[in-house]
């Protein structure tokens, strides 16, 4: 066997296991982290510290039948929960986590993660229509719209980020974040611009990646209040627990691709740190972005489906493209 | 156009204040008891079903006087009580609470002039057996001065 599939095997189980693990035990964090901002303890009765209750909720979920009810299209309802899980698991074919680990750099890998991002909304209009029930369906049509909606301005900062950069791949977008906190893309001091928007272009990125993510306040999709379960309703077993995995799988991604474009990726924020591996800095960066995500759900309530909408055209959008155009002039300027 | 921006900033500002009230919180102590493995102590003025009084010897306050269960809205109360050989007093033998049809009123608290009669601080009582509500207090007072 050449070293190439070699590689390649151990890419695929290696990005498989940090999913599967990291959706595994953010669920827990999740549970307990909700659990202190609301004043009681959370999950502590398996295990130390509740640490047991992931993988029983998994072995729960896959002892349970699968069940398909009737009048459903057996085949999308199927693929839906493996699809939603896919563009995560390809997600990290080419995220460095640091400057050595990498399954494959690519030369477009921001490109590839965003058209595989894109892909993951598919999943879920397949799984609402699939379901034949009227809340999925309305479950799926809102997460397209959402997802239609949050992917220009994400996309746009992320443009704006390769026009300073100049490249596309996300080893070289890293390396010219060094060496310190002060030449990170958020700063603007020292950066590759000197555009004194980029920490507003980061917390547009960031609330897109939210958006993106399905995750409150802007989990429209599974309103549960609303939509009962939203997209999943109908599903048990560990097709539910797929999807489950493949939100958190996609938080993941989200603080990756955040972390690599804004927060230096492996750089530590001082110089002098960098007897530190790599990798401990980018995983410390992703799960501080992560605890972030988990404080915000927290913390806000839902908006609504014309608020999520009006945000995003009437106020992301706009700023997003000027930041564009004004990073555009101040790269011609100097 | 003004309004505009001041509107999201206004916005994102209360976003973060709201943010900054949950970082306060996560920091806080637990303020929820894990009630089967530890329990409140229930406040003073908690009615619970009725309970006997002692006096210092560990015998029932009550000379059957039968003011509980006249007081009684729904019955529940049914006592007995007989005069030993040259003794003055009644002495109570018999005291049965129906805490099935109990509303913990507390007519026979009031109407106990003899300082007899309490309520206790018992919630656990969870059972599947209408048999388990069918109280004998003079037993439960023995049992307590075991």
């Amino acid at each position: 066997m050449s070293t190439t599939l070699l590689n390649v095997i151990f890419a695929v189980v290696a990005a498989i296991a940090f999913a599967a693990l990291n959706a595994a035990y953010l669920v827990w964090a999740e549970r307990r982290g909700a659990g202190r901002i609301q004043r009681r303890p959370g999950p502590n009765i398996n295990g130390p510290l509740g640490l047991l209750q992931p993988p029983i909720d998994g072995l729960k979920l896959m002892a349970k039948q699968l069940m398909i009810p009737g009048g459903t299209d057996k085949v999308l309802f199927i693929a839906a929960p493996v699809l939603s899980m896919f563009p995560a698991i390809m997600s990290f074919v080419t995220i460095p986590f640091s400057s050595t680990i990498v399954a494959r750099n690519m030369d477009v890998g921001l490109l590839m993660i965003f058209a595989f991002a894109s892909s993951g909304s598919m999943a879920l209009l397949f799984a609402g229509w699939s379901s034949r029930n009227k809340y999925a369906m309305m479950s799926a049509v809102r997460s397209v719209s959402q997802a239609v909606a949050y992917e220009i301005p994400m996309l746009i900062t992320a443009m704006t980020i390769v026009m300073m950069t100049g490249t596309m791949n996300l080893m070289e977008i890293v390396n010219q974040q060094g060496p310190s906190i002060l030449h990170w893309n958020i700063f603007p001091v020292f950066g590759n611009s000197h555009n004194l928007l980029m920490p507003f272009s980061f917390l547009i990125f960031f609330t897109c990646t939210l958006a993106e993510t399905n995750r409150a306040p802007f989990d429209l999709g599974e309103a549960e209040s609303e939509l009962v379960a939203g997209f999943h309703i109908e599903y048990g077993s560990m097709g539910f627990g797929l999807f489950f995995m493949a939100e958190y799988a996609n938080i993941v991604i989200g603080s990756c691709v955040t972390t690599i474009l804004f927060l230096g990726g492996w750089h530590p924020p001082l110089p002098f740190l960098g007897f530190i591996p790599g990798v401990i800095w980018f995983l410390l960066k992703i799960y501080m972005l992560i605890a972030t995500f988990i404080w915000i759900r927290w913390t806000f309530p839902r908006t609504t489906i014309y608020g999520l909408l009006n945000l995003s055209w009437k106020i992301l959008i706009p700023l997003s493209l000027f930041n564009l155009l004004f990073t555009a002039g101040l790269l011609k300027v100097f | 156009m003004g309004a505009y921006f001041s509107e999201i900033f206004k916005g994102l500002w209360s976003l973060f204040i709201g943010m900054s009230i949950t970082f306060r919180e996560f920091f806080k102590p637990v303020v929820t008891v894990p009630y089967p493995y530890e329990t409140l102590k229930m406040p003073e003025r908690y009615r619970g079903h009725v309970e006997l009084i002692e006096d210092e010897e560990g015998k029932p306050n009550c000379i059957v006087c039968m003011a509980c269960e006249r007081a009684c809205p729904s019955n529940c109360i049914s006592l007995d009580g007989e005069k030993p050989e040259g003794s003055k007093k009644k002495v109570l033998t018999k005291y049965r609470l129906d805490f099935t049809k109990c509303s913990l009123c507390g007519s026979c608290v009031e109407a106990c002039k003899f300082n007899a009669l309490t309520f206790s601080k018992e919630y656990n009582l969870a059972s599947t057996r209408k048999e388990d509500f069918y109280f004998d207090l003079l037993q439960r007072l023995e049992d307590r001065n075991k």
